[in-house]
């Protein structure tokens, strides 16, 4: 694959800062006016975690157009695998010393595991489910929804019901996932304390580097002949159909996809955060996330990136100034973007170097 | 006429939407390498006629065939494009943020799913093709234009070449000079008659001009069945359809 300045630019850009960031932290005193805290190293972790699932609305979004208002629903699910994984690696150093069952569940007086715990005590299982749980899911949702040709506006309505019911599943507590509170207090990751600053930066670095490699995926997928029918099928649907192509099983390849990535999203973020719980299936979230994909420009999976870690940089400092603001401040920018920059930042270095739309101009290379 | 030279056959087709039916039992043959003009008032049914060719609409009753013994009505949109039907919109369609080449390129028949795409490097046989098909369709110099930026004209061509990439046995084409200058009618005429030469064709068309250019047999669809049928000059000295159409 023969990568753009842009490309390039991008995963310097990402694996350079993580490693940059990750090195001040490790090979600097505390004391010293270069070393950077783990607190910036978490927060930037967190922020990549949140750049997978820009990319991966941004990928259906900006080339299937699928608006998608529930990703945040597959972001948590991965999450939730994650958590169940780190909850089971605490072992006997829980509140109540049980070997088996975590805390929450030695407090409801449950005396078994229940059956879908079982397997996460591996790390290649819990990762496996991370992918295979957000991508069924998704397979399902969207086998449904795509053959049944709900589009538009009903299928943004329905993806949010989706992450609504999930929301109000997992806040029971007999639904066996911790309820309101969610799993947290986590210990260890492959042997190594999920509190200390090496394993901090590790995380951040290795964050970066699923970053790189889901926006490598996400720009084969946009860069192939699949990627020019998908964005037929988004522009021109019923030509798509008309020319022997079925909308359905492409829109459902890049859904599903698009749901692994986001599961991904949240596995990483969730060791990095400390805590998975409920809250994170708020229709909220996954709206916040399409607002990112906005700012940064839809249609560009560099701007997803850009996008997700620009606003969620704001939101730090936001709701540290002026906590009761933030929300204000995002519709505005929401509504400034909306209004003023179509194509989001992107669209402001675009315009600079005078180049006309990336997505269609590229030429498939030849063998 | 034999069953051997039937290439599209529609038996008694009704269409109806909310009582009003779009379709009366329509019945059209239509012959192997035929052009066929279709000519008749708005809501005629004339564009009814094609969606159900092409599987938009399913037909309440009757039966279309196509080829030998394919029911149509069993099939839906992409299962009858890949069966060599093509179909032009009223409306210029055509990928707007691709390249001309590019839309070209989508339309050339091939494997349509998933799996070929995400892998599928264009082939010199695919550029020969698609070469072959700027030509015809006077689009040459435009190739690496964005369709967007092509006039109406224009859109209308690369339209018929998709169709024509797509290797269709049966072309379907809804006003296709609808909106063009006196010069581009022509020309696409003489496209149209082009490609007839090794396709059928079925034009929908309300400039009875460009339907006396082409010179084919006509058939004059009324509150969505046949009222007449024949040469252009004997459907327009046909009393009935004076009276439905030509005369208003």
């Amino acid at each position: 694959m023969k990568f753009d300045r842009t490309t390039s630019l991008t995963l310097i850009l990402v694996l350079g800062t993580a490693l940059t960031l990750a090195a001040l932290n490790q090979f600097t005193a505390p004391g010293s006016q270069f070393h950077v805290p783990t607190y910036v190293i978490a927060l930037a972790g967190k922020y990549l975690s949140f750049a997978v699932l820009a990319l991966s609305v941004g990928l259906v979004w900006g080339f299937a157009g699928i608006l998608s208002l529930g990703h945040a629903a597959f972001f948590a699910l991965g999450g939730y695998a994650m958590g169940m994984y780190l909850m089971r690696q605490i072992g006997t150093r829980g509140v109540y010393g049980n070997p088996e069952l975590p805390d929450f569940m030695v407090f409801l007086g449950w005396k078994h595991l229940p059956w879908f715990w079982h397997g996460f005590e591996w790390f290649g299982f819990a990762m496996l489910m991370v992918v295979l749980v957000p991508g069924l899911l998704a397979l399902v949702f969207g086998w449904l929804a795509f053959r049944s040709r709900v589009t538009g506006v009903y299928l943004s309505i329905i993806t949010q019901a989706l992450t609504y019911a999930l929301l109000l599943a997992f806040f029971r507590n007999d639904m066996g996932f911790g309820g309101n509170n969610g799993l947290t207090d986590f210990k260890d990751l492959l042997g190594f304390s999920v509190q200390a600053d090496s394993t901090r930066s590790a995380l951040l670095v290795i964050t970066a580097f699923f970053v790189c490699a889901t926006f490598l995926v996400a720009r084969f997928l946009v860069g192939s002949r699949f990627g020019k029918v998908l964005i037929a099928v988004r522009d021109t649907e019923s030509r798509t159909r008309f020319l022997g192509y079925r909308p359905e099983s492409y829109k459902l390849v890049v859904w599903v996809l698009s749901a692994v990535m986001a599961g991904i999203g949240g596995a990483l973020y969730v060791p990095q955060v400390g805590i998975i719980n409920p809250s994170e299936f708020s229709p909220a979230n996954s709206i916040e996330a399409v607002i990112w994909v906005a700012v940064g420009g839809r249609g560009t999976l560099t701007g997803a990136i850009l996008g997700a870690v620009l606003v969620n940089f704001g939101k730090t400092w936001f709701t540290g100034a002026l906590p009761e603001l933030w929300l204000y401040a995002l519709g505005a920018l929401f509504i400034f973007v909306t209004l003023l920059l179509p194509k989001g930042v992107m669209g402001l270095f675009e315009r600079r170097a005078g180049k006309p739309e990336a997505a269609s101009v590229a030429r498939e290379a030849t063998p | 006429m034999s069953e051997a030279d039937t290439l599209l056959y529609l038996d008694g087709v009704t269409v109806t939407f909310d009582g009003f039916r779009a379709l009366n039992a329509l019945s059209l043959y239509l012959e192997k390498g035929e052009m066929r003009a279709v000519i008749g008032p708005n809501g005629a049914g004339k564009t009814t006629m094609m969606d159900v060719i092409t599987g938009r609409t399913r037909p309440d009753t009757g039966r279309v065939v196509f080829g030998n013994d394919t029911d149509l009505t069993k099939l839906d949109e992409p299962a009858i494009a890949s069966l060599g039907i093509g179909r032009k919109f009223q409306k210029p369609t055509v990928f707007e943020p691709h390249t001309v080449w590019d839309n070209l390129l989508l339309a050339l028949a091939g494997d349509r799913r998933p799996r070929f795409s995400l892998w599928a490097r264009e082939t010199a046989s695919e550029r020969r093709r698609i070469d072959e098909i700027l030509v015809t369709t006077r689009l040459g110099d435009q190739r690496d234009r964005r369709a967007a930026d092509l006039s109406h004209g224009q859109k209308q061509w690369l339209e018929i070449g998709m169709l024509l990439a797509q290797e269709p046995s049966l072309l379907l084409v809804d006003e296709p000079v609808a909106g063009m200058t006196d010069a581009e009618t022509e020309q696409t005429a003489e496209l149209l008659r082009e490609i007839n030469k090794t396709r059928s064709v079925v034009v929908v068309e309300h400039d009875m001009a460009f339907v006396r250019a082409l010179d084919v047999k006509v058939t004059v669809l009324h509150e969505g069945s046949v009222l007449s049928e024949g040469t252009i000059d004997h459907v327009s000295e046909d009393p009935r359809v004076i009276e439905v159409y030509l005369g208003r």
